[in-house]
C-alpha cells in the first residue's frame, strides 16, 4: 500500500496497536530541559524506577537561563533551583547534561540538530511544543506533556493515536526579502491557529526544496502554531549534507545503513493525504502579525482586517485588537516599535543573523529601540563572530547576548514591559507571552532588522538593494 | 501521579466564552519554575485574574462569586500553544475536573487525559446552549457522564454525546495511567529497541 513519509516513519516505530486506543510508539531520541522534566523525575522516584535508556536522552538548560553574565550564579532563586534540579537528575540517571556554561548549552531545538541528535526518519520528543522543529530532517518530532516525559524516561515509549495527514505545497520562487518565516506565517494566516489541529503536516514543493536546513527548521518549528502536532520535510541532499559527520550522527558502516534508510523517506507518488493545500510562493510578502495568536498575520503592506473578514467571534477579535492597541483598517507600516528580539528556536540560527546583519549593515540602530540579539547556541554565537557579522553589528550600534530562550517566553530576565511593542522573530504573540502586558508582533529577521534601524514597522524591501 | 477516578460529575460551571485560550493564559511561563507539582491552581489564569498589583480583576469569571463548580466551559480551540502540562495541573489544582469546549488543542487534551481532567468536546451549537444556560442561570447544573459518554444540561434535559477512546475512558474510570501499561511491556520494548539502534 502506498505510504506517506509520515506513515513510513510512524509505522516503523509502532510496537503495539491498542484496540480502541492509541499506538504504542517507540521513541529514538528524547530531549529534556529544566522546565518540563523535574516533576517527571519525581514520578520515576516515587515509582522506584530508572531511566530505561539514558543514552537516548539528552538534557540542556535553556528556558530559565540568563542571556548576559552566564559565568555568574543565576540570580533568581526559583530559576536556579530548577536548573540545579536538571543537573542533579541528569547526574543521578546518567543522562548527558549540557548546562549553563557548557560549550554545548543552548536552545534544545537548536543544539539537537547541531550535534546530530536529530536524524532523518527518527522519532524525537521533548516536553516542548516546538519539538516540531526537528521534522525539518524528515523525523517525526513533537512536543509532549510532563506525564509523557515521565513515560518516555521510564519506557522509551509513548502512547499516541495516529494523527491524520496533511500536505502543504508551496510552489514557485519566493520574492525578494521573503524568508522561511514569512512562508510559515503566511501558511498559518491561511489555515488559522487551529487549522491543522489533529494533523501531522508534510511540507512539499519547490519553495521547501530550495530552503536551507535552517529555513526548513523555521518552517517546521511553527507547525504547532496552526495546531499541527508536527510538520516534516522529506530528507534530500541538503539534509544529508547537514547531518553527515556530526557528533551523534551514525558513523562508518552504521552511516551507510542509515543512509540507505534515509533514501526511502519520501511520500509514494500515489499516497493519499486527508487534507491538502497548495499555495503560490511568489505571492507571499514579508509578513507581520497584528493580533494575539500567530494566525493573525498579514502581508506587511496590508491593513488590519475588519472583524467581519476574520474567522471566529467578534468579541474574541475585539479583545485581541484591544490588547494590542490596534484598530480595524489601520496600516501596520509606520507603527512604533519599542523592542526588537531576534532569537528563539524559531529564528536563532546563523542564517537569521546573516539576514539581520545584511540589512543593518552600514546603518544605525534607531535610538529609542531596545534590541536583543540572542543566538540559539554557542555554535551560532561563534559563527556570528567568525563570519565577521559581529563587527558589522557592533559598528551599527548592536550587541550580542548569550544563548538561551530569552525574550520568547518571559520566563527568564528578558521581558518586554507592559504596553510596549516588540517585533519578535520568535513564535508566539499571545497576550503576555513576552511579559505581562507586552505587545508582540511576530516577523522575520529582515522585518526585525528594518524595525531596529527605523524604530517603526518598515517594509524591509524598501531598505536594501541586495538581499540575502 | 494518582488522580481521583472519574465517573459521573454533576456540577455548575464557570464560563469563559473566549476563543483560542492558549496555555500561556492558563498559566504564564513565569509560574512554571516549581520542581514539584504543588500550588499551580493559585496562578490559574493569573494575568486575566489579577491586576499587576495582585488585586483581583472583578470582571473575570473566576473572580465572580455567581460562578462556581467543577466544570470549566471554554471557547473554541481551548488550550492551544505551549505543551506545558502545568496548564492542566493548574486547572485540576484549582478544583476543575472537566473542561468543555467545542474544540481542543491536541497536546492540552492529551495532558488533561493523562492527569484526570476530562476534556469534553461538544458541537459548537451545544457549546452555545451551555453558555446561554449559564448566562440565564449561573447555578445551572451540567451532568458529565463518562460511562455513557454524554453531557446533559440538567435544566432542559438537552443532551449530547462525546468521543473518547475506550482505552482512555477505562484509564480515567479506574485511575490508571499509561506508565503502568507500558511497564508491563518492558520485554517487548527491549527487543524492539535492539532493532532500532541509535
Amino acid at each position: 500500500m502506498s505510504k506517506t513519509l509520515f506513515d513510513k516513519v510512524w509505522d516503523r516505530h509502532v510496537i503495539r496497536k491498542i484496540e480502541g486506543g492509541p499506538d504504542v510508539l517507540f521513541i529514538d531520541r528524547h530531549l529534556i530541559h529544566e522546565v518540563t522534566s523535574p516533576v517527571a523525575f519525581l514520578g520515576l522516584k516515587s515509582r522506584g524506577i530508572k531511566v530505561l535508556y539514558p543514552e537516548r536522552t539528552f538534557a540542556t538548560a535553556d528556558h530559565n537561563t540568563p542571556t548576559i553574565n552566564q559565568h555568574l550564579p543565576v540570580a533568581d532563586p526559583l530559576s536556579a533551583n530548577q536548573l540545579n534540579a536538571l543537573e542533579a537528575n541528569s547526574k543521578e540517571y546518567g543522562i548527558s547534561y549540557w548546562g549553563l556554561g557548557h560549550q554545548k548549552n543552548g536552545i534544545v531545538h537548536v543544539v539537537g540538530p547541531e550535534y546530530g541528535i536529530t536524524q532523518p526518519g527518527a522519532t524525537i520528543v521533548c516536553g516542548d511544543s516546538h519539538t516540531s522543529t526537528h521534522g525539518a530532517f524528515g523525523a517525526i518530532a513533537f512536543g509532549i506533556g510532563t506525564s509523557e516525559v515521565e513515560m518516555v524516561l521510564a519506557t522509551q515509549c509513548i502512547m499516541q493515536p495516529k494523527p491524520k495527514k496533511m500536505r502543504i505545497n508551496v510552489t514557485g520562487k519566493l520574492g525578494k526579502g521573503v524568508t522561511p518565516k514569512d512562508v510559515a506565517l503566511f501558511i498559518i494566516s491561511q489555515l488559522t491557529t487551529s487549522g491543522a489541529t489533529g494533523y501531522f503536516v508534510e511540507y512539499a514543493g519547490e519553495v521547501f526544496e530550495n530552503m536551507t536546513m535552517e529555513g526548513r527548521m523555521t518552517v517546521c518549528n511553527l507547525s504547532i502554531e496552526m495546531g499541527a502536532r508536527g510538520g516534516m520535510i522529506a530528507p534530500d541532499e541538503t539534509t544529508i549534507n547537514y547531518v553527515k559527520g556530526r557528533e551523534f550522527s551514525p558513523k562508518g558502516e552504521a552511516w551507510d545503513k542509515a543512509l540507505a534508510y534515509y533514501q526511502t523517506l519520501k511520500t509514494d507518488a500515489d499516497a493519499v493525504f486527508d487534507k491538502e493545500f497548495t499555495f503560490d510562493g511568489s505571492k507571499i510578502e514579508p509578513m507581520i502579525t497584528y493580533g494575539t495568536n500567530p494566525g493573525m498575520g498579514l502581508g506587511i503592506s496590508n491593513e488590519i482586517p475588519d472583524a467581519s473578514h476574520v474567522e471566529g467571534g467578534v468579541a474574541t477579535y475585539e479583545k485581541s485588537l484591544g490588547y494590542m492597541g490596534f484598530h480595524e483598517g489601520e496600516s501596520m507600516i509606520g507603527k512604533k516599535v519599542d523592542y526588537v528580539f531576534v532569537g528563539s528556536c524559531t529564528n536563532g540560527r546563523i542564517e537569521d543573523f546573516r539576514a539581520f546583519t545584511s540589512l543593518v549593515k552600514g546603518k544605525r540602530k534607531a535610538e529609542d529601540v531596545t534590541v536583543w540579539l540572542v543566538p540559539g547556541s554557542h555554535i551560532v554565537e561563534q559563527q556570528i563572530k567568525d563570519e565577521g557579522l559581529l563587527d558589522i553589528l557592533t559598528e551599527a550600534g548592536f550587541s550580542l547576548r548569550q544563548p538561551g530562550c530569552s525574550a520568547c517566553l518571559a520566563m527568564n530576565d528578558d521581558k518586554v514591559p507592559a504596553g510596549k511593542y516588540a517585533v519578535s522573530t520568535s513564535n508566539r504573540n499571545f497576550e503576555g507571552r513576552q511579559g505581562p502586558g507586552a505587545r508582540t508582533m511576530l516577523a522575520s529577521p529582515l522585518v526585525a532588522a528594518a524595525a531596529a534601524v527605523t524604530g517603526k514597522i518598515t517594509d524591509p524591501r524598501t531598505l536594501i538593494e541586495e538581499l540575502v | 501521579m494518582a488522580y481521583d477516578k472519574f465517573t459521573i460529575l454533576r456540577s455548575s460551571a464557570v464560563p469563559l466564552p473566549i476563543e483560542n485560550i492558549d496555555t500561556d493564559q492558563i498559566i504564564p511561563a513565569r509560574f512554571l519554575k516549581a520542581t514539584e507539582r504543588v500550588g499551580f491552581g493559585d496562578n490559574l489564569f493569573r494575568d486575566w485574574r489579577y491586576n499587576a498589583d495582585n488585586t483581583p480583576k472583578k470582571d473575570f469569571a473566576l473572580n465572580n462569586p455567581i460562578y462556581s463548580g467543577k466544570i470549566l466551559v471554554g471557547g473554541k480551540n481551548f488550550g492551544s500553544g505551549s505543551s506545558r502540562e502545568h496548564a492542566a495541573w493548574a486547572i485540576y489544582d484549582y478544583g476543575f475536573r472537566c473542561v468543555i469546549s467545542s474544540f481542543f488543542a491536541d497536546i492540552f487534551k492529551n495532558n488533561c487525559l493523562n492527569i484526570g481532567v476530562l476534556p469534553v468536546q461538544v458541537s459548537a451549537e451545544f457549546a452555545e446552549k451551555i453558555f446561554a444556560a449559564i448566562h440565564a442561570n449561573p447555578n445551572t447544573e451540567i451532568e458529565v457522564n463518562l460511562p455513557e459518554q454524554t453531557v446533559t444540561l440538567l435544566s432542559t434535559g438537552e443532551k449530547e454525546s462525546f468521543d473518547i477512546s475506550h482505552y482512555k475512558k477505562d484509564n480515567l474510570m479506574n485511575g490508571f495511567d499509561d506508565i503502568d501499561y507500558l511497564l508491563s511491556m518492558k520485554k517487548e520494548i527491549g527487543e524492539f529497541a535492539e532493532q532500532l539502534p541509535l
